[in-house]
């Protein structure tokens, strides 16, 4: 145990990062050497950050190093506490299965990409997630999330020949300087008071601050946060990018990246600034319920199975910002035991969220591995040639729709008792947030399983639409394994969330001075509870068996009928007009055509139909089918804003005419202002 | 751990025998407001018996997952029935699920439900499936919203804890949010158990079927788990309806002699809510499929005011 104590292992998992990430540099002319080298130093970076956050959690205190680095204000400070560790432990499950899956999936890159780049790409967005995670210099963490981003961009942009790549990674880059600019003026506010970049001299200063500055501070971290995390309407990056991005790219950045926001968050509002007005709180659990709620009714309408899924991360970050927002209000409010109920809830659902969206993402890899499309309208029928994506999917869908038993239904529950114990504590109107939030978040869950009613069904059920599907086959089995981790890990966090629960204590302890688990689980270990004496519980342990032992007798009463006649297979009923064909079937349009006609109002469907006749209006030969709908954020909001930024830039171009007198003229006056200023001082 | 087992049994098994039952009462009822004779209230049991003992016929197109929904829904449908209190305040396996896990479930088994019905690559599955899925999802916020008036008068989503308080006070359901929120769970009940005027379980090969479109395919023993399970879930909602709202019977010891009274009770109280839902069916015709997302709404915003309203009295 001496050997690899916690700053051992940490250290060492950031080393097999960034040996990763060079090695595969040096040698980029052997491919093969090199998706070795790169998925192996992942996988081991991911074992040993995975061991340090055990350790971490378990030890409880933090545990920091510092490092001077000669330059003013920064240092490189590390500070390993349980929060870093919680996070770090959420990037361990995560890129252990990423990395293993990659063995199989960059086999398809050899001799056609650069696989050196993307190695180099993919092990420093995970070296920079890992101290993004744990670093306590206001500086390092800025720089972090710089190379974070940059990583991200030209591991998003990797397939540059396409436009639509080019664009997406274009307005992606553009979004992420947005959100490190509000969050270096956020930074240079607190720097500005306390003349340090340390996170633990911000710490005290927290009571110091004047209202508007506290209201500057909290507005500047948001908006950085939120752009990064994907919240409406701060969103539109997210689903134009990570469609683009290689699959197991989109896993991590949906997986892993957008957590960051709330790792954030969690750091800024709740440890650093030690909590924010109650009006902050209710703006980020209203801006929670928003996510969840549009987001989810974007996905239905997207049959681009990588798109649908991104839609998802928004809002399931939606959801997330709800269990935070909650708990940033019960703090202020003096309830911290409810605080870090609402807190377990988010974190919880925040692991959960990256476990199930990874292991989508893999079985959406699978799929376009296989088949060559993100259409999901030319899909159809894979549940025959994947069988194993297919359950893997399954369980995935099972999980994010957030029924029971699995772990999307444990961390739903704790945010619903979270948001109903608000109703009792809080005083005045606004309580009555609380159960509304609640029911909004009821309609988020129910979209979303119908919405995974769609992709599983249309994606692997039926029969094929399209060539590509007909001829699909299994994945290879590095990615099988690496989705069966995931599929694992999804059935174990739910039907063991009570031996989980323990894990958050040593987190809710640190940032609110509680430790819940003791209170969440009653019932000898296995059954989960919303805390007070009174409130409800559930055991997703014992519904997973109940339902196993209901099955019995239904099984019993079909084999009866199965003894005396058996089963036989027939074709499908079709109005006595044979020809059944995969073209009569459902499509995802069409499944989502009830919704797009009761909710018209967001999408303002547009349709467009041209039929060629023969003889009769009754049987057309032709038919050309269009529908979209109404990008309501991007037209209403990001066009104007975007034609006025233009529309200044073509202003300020008077001012730079390229005349050589005319510049030099600029920095002259320019400098006798400064100079004037400086005397003035 | 004995007497759990014992009370599991025996609501397992009242469950299993009433369901069939009160869908068969409510047909019956139905056929006799519209001057029919109708088909008996026994028919239901006679009809799975029937089926139990037929073959069946699985679409050539279909995968396990067309095999594995009627096991989904007819156990989700059972464990459900578990988690309520029937006869006594005591619902054996209230500990294990309140009302969100009550939810959740048969949303689980509708869930498995619909990938059957897309399972067949039929377009009646798919129309039904979609459907189907759409206005649970519209039903599901006023559901919510109408039991979070209860639960935060109880202070509890545990459907015992919730029972046990409701029979402290009886005549609780005069007040303004008890009887606001009845009424957005009594629509909710009629949406979620697929009655006039929001879906027609007497129609066949019709453009406007959802449940029965979905389970078109469906033949012997699996139609028989899909039906069963479907009378269960009925039993079950209307159930949390009348023991939630009107706890008269209810009582939290556990001897012969409450039971009796409480099952008496129990089965009254069914029988009243039939006639309400059979006398709605009767008295109204079929909405169009955008009308219902109308009468949804509706039934958010008395829920929405069942809530506000525990505020003002």
């Amino acid at each position: 145990m001496n050997m690899l104590s916690l700053s051992t292992s940490f250290a060492l998992s950031v080393a097999a990062y960034a040996a990763g990430a060079f090695a595969s540099l040096a040698c980029w002319r052997k491919p093969a050497l090199v998706r070795r080298i790169c998925c192996s130093a992942a996988l081991a970076g991911a074992v040993l950050g995975g061991l340090a956050s055990v350790l971490g959690i378990l030890r409880g205190t933090p545990v920091a190093w510092s490092v001077p680095s000669g330059i003013p204000l920064f240092a490189y400070s590390f500070s390993y506490d349980a929060l870093a560790g919680f996070f770090n432990l959420v990037l361990a499950i995560a890129v252990a299965a990423v990395s293993i899956y990659s063995f199989g999936y960059l086999k398809g890159f050899e001799g056609k990409r650069n696989i050196g780049l993307f190695a180099f790409l993919f092990n420093l967005l995970l070296l920079s997630l890992t101290v993004v995670f744990t670093a306590a210099n206001a500086f390092l963490f800025l720089i972090a999330w710089e190379v974070m981003a940059l990583a991200a961009y030209g591991l998003v942009t990797f397939y540059h020949e396409d436009r639509e790549t080019r664009q997406a990674g274009l307005l992606y880059i553009i979004m992420a300087h947005i959100d490190a600019g509000c969050l270096l003026l956020g930074f240079a506010l607190l720097i500005n008071s306390t003349g340090s970049a340390e996170f633990a001299s911000f710490r005290p200063l927290a009571a110091q601050l004047n209202g508007g500055q506290q209201t500057a501070a909290f507005v500047l971290f948001f908006l950085g946060f939120a752009i990064k995390a994907g919240v409406i309407p701060f969103h539109i990056w997210l689903p134009a990018a990570h469609p683009v991005a290689p699959s197991n790219v989109s896993a991590l950045l949906s997986g892993i990246v957008i957590k960051t926001g709330i790792y954030g968050m969690a750091r800024i509002f709740l440890d650093v600034l030690g909590g924010v007005p109650s009006w902050a709180g209710l703006l980020v659990l209203i801006v929670g319920v928003v996510s969840a709620v549009l987001g989810v009714l974007y996905a239905l309408m997207e049959h681009d199975l990588k798109r649908l899924l991104a839609y998802h991360s928004i809002e399931n970050i939606g959801i997330i910002l709800m269990g935070l927002g909650a708990a940033l209000i019960f703090r202020v409010a003096g309830h911290p035991t409810l605080a870090a109920l609402a807190l377990t809830a988010a974190m919880f659902h925040t692991l959960n969220h990256a476990i199930f969206k990874c292991l989508l993402f893999l079985g959406a890899g699978s799929v376009l591995h296989s088949t060559g499309t993100r259409n999901m309208e030319e899909m159809g029928g894979l549940i025959r040639p994947m069988p194993v994506t297919a359950f893997c999917f399954l369980i995935g869908a099972v999980a994010i729709s957030g029924l029971p038993p699995l772990n999307g239904f444990a961390s739903e529950w704790l945010t619903y008792q979270a948001l109903l114990a608000g109703f009792g504590a809080i005083p005045g109107l606004t309580r009555i947030l609380f159960p509304l939030a609640g029911s909004m978040l009821a309609l988020t869950g129910a979209l979303a399983a119908a919405c995974f009613v769609k992709a599983f069904a249309i994606t692997f059920l039926a029969l094929p639409r399209a060539p590509e599907s007909r001829n699909a086959h299994e994945a290879p089995r590095t990615m099988l394994i690496g989705m069966g981790w995931l599929t694992l890990a999804c059935a174990v966090l739910g039907l063991g969330a009570t031996w989980f629960l323990p894990t958050f204590d040593a987190m809710t302890e640190q940032l609110l001075g509680q430790r819940v688990s003791s209170h969440l689980v009653t019932g000898h270990g296995l059954v989960l509870s919303a805390g007070m004496r009174t409130s409800g519980t559930v055991s997703p342990l014992v519904i997973a068996l109940g339902l196993l032992v209901l099955t019995l007798p239904a099984a019993f009463l079909v084999a009866i009928g199965v003894r005396r006649l058996g089963r036989k297979r027939g074709p499908v009923w079709d109005c006595g007009l044979p020809g059944l064909s995969e073209e009569n079937e459902y499509t995802a349009t069409a499944f989502s055509k009830a919704l797009r006609m009761i909710f018209s109002v967001l999408y303002k469907p547009r349709r467009e139909i041209q039929a060629v006749f023969d003889v009769s209006p009754y049987f057309p030969k032709e038919i050309r089918f269009e529908s979209e709908i109404e990008p309501t954020f991007e037209k209403r909001l990001y066009a104007p804003l975007q034609e006025f930024i233009f529309r200044v830039s073509t202003r300020m171009r008077t001012i730079q005419a390229g005349s050589i007198h005319a510049y030099l003229a600029y920095i002259f006056v320019t400098l006798v202002l400064l100079l004037l200023f400086g005397v003035r001082k | 751990m004995i007497e759990v087992l014992i009370n599991s049994a025996l609501q397992l098994v009242l469950l299993l025998l009433v369901a069939p039952l009160l869908s068969g009462t409510i047909k019956t009822l139905k056929a006799r407001l519209q001057m029919r004779h109708g088909p008996g209230i026994l028919q239901p049991y006679r009809d799975i018996l029937k089926l139990v003992q037929k073959g069946m016929v699985i679409p050539e197109t279909a995968s396990w997952i067309f095999s594995a929904a009627p096991y989904m829904v007819f156990a989700t449908a059972t464990l459900v029935g578990l988690m309520i209190p029937m006869t006594t305040t005591h619902a054996p396996f209230s500990l294990f699920g309140g009302v969100l896990a009550v939810v959740y479930l048969l949303a689980l088994g509708r869930f498995f439900l619909a990938l059957g019905g897309l399972d067949t690559g039929s377009s009646f599955g798919g129309l039904g499936s979609s459907r189907e899925m759409t206005i649970s999802a519209i039903a599901e916020p006023a559901m919510m919203l109408a039991i979070f008036t209860v639960a935060l008068g109880a202070n509890s989503t545990n459907l015992s804890e919730m029972a046990k308080v409701a029979v402290g006070q009886s005549w609780r359901f005069l007040a303004p949010s008890q009887m606001l929120a009845f009424a957005a769970l009594f629509i909710v009940l009629i949406a979620e158990t697929g009655r006039i005027p929001v879906d027609n379980p007497a129609t066949h090969l019709e453009l406007t079927m959802i449940h029965e479109a979905m389970i078109l395919e469906y033949s012997g023993p699996y139609l028989a788990l899909i039906e069963w399970g479907a009378s269960i879930k009925q039993l079950v909602l209307m159930t949390l309806l009348v023991n939630t709202f009107f706890p008269f019977g209810l009582s939290s010891d556990w001897t012969l002699q409450t039971i009796g009274v409480g099952l008496a009770f129990y089965l009254a109280k069914l029988l009243v809510l039939a006639c309400m839902i059979v006398l709605v069916e009767t008295t109204n015709a079929k909405l169009r499929l955008f009308r219902v997302p109308e009468l949804l709404m509706v039934a958010f915003v008395l829920g929405a005011l069942a809530l506000i309203s525990t505020f003002l009295f």
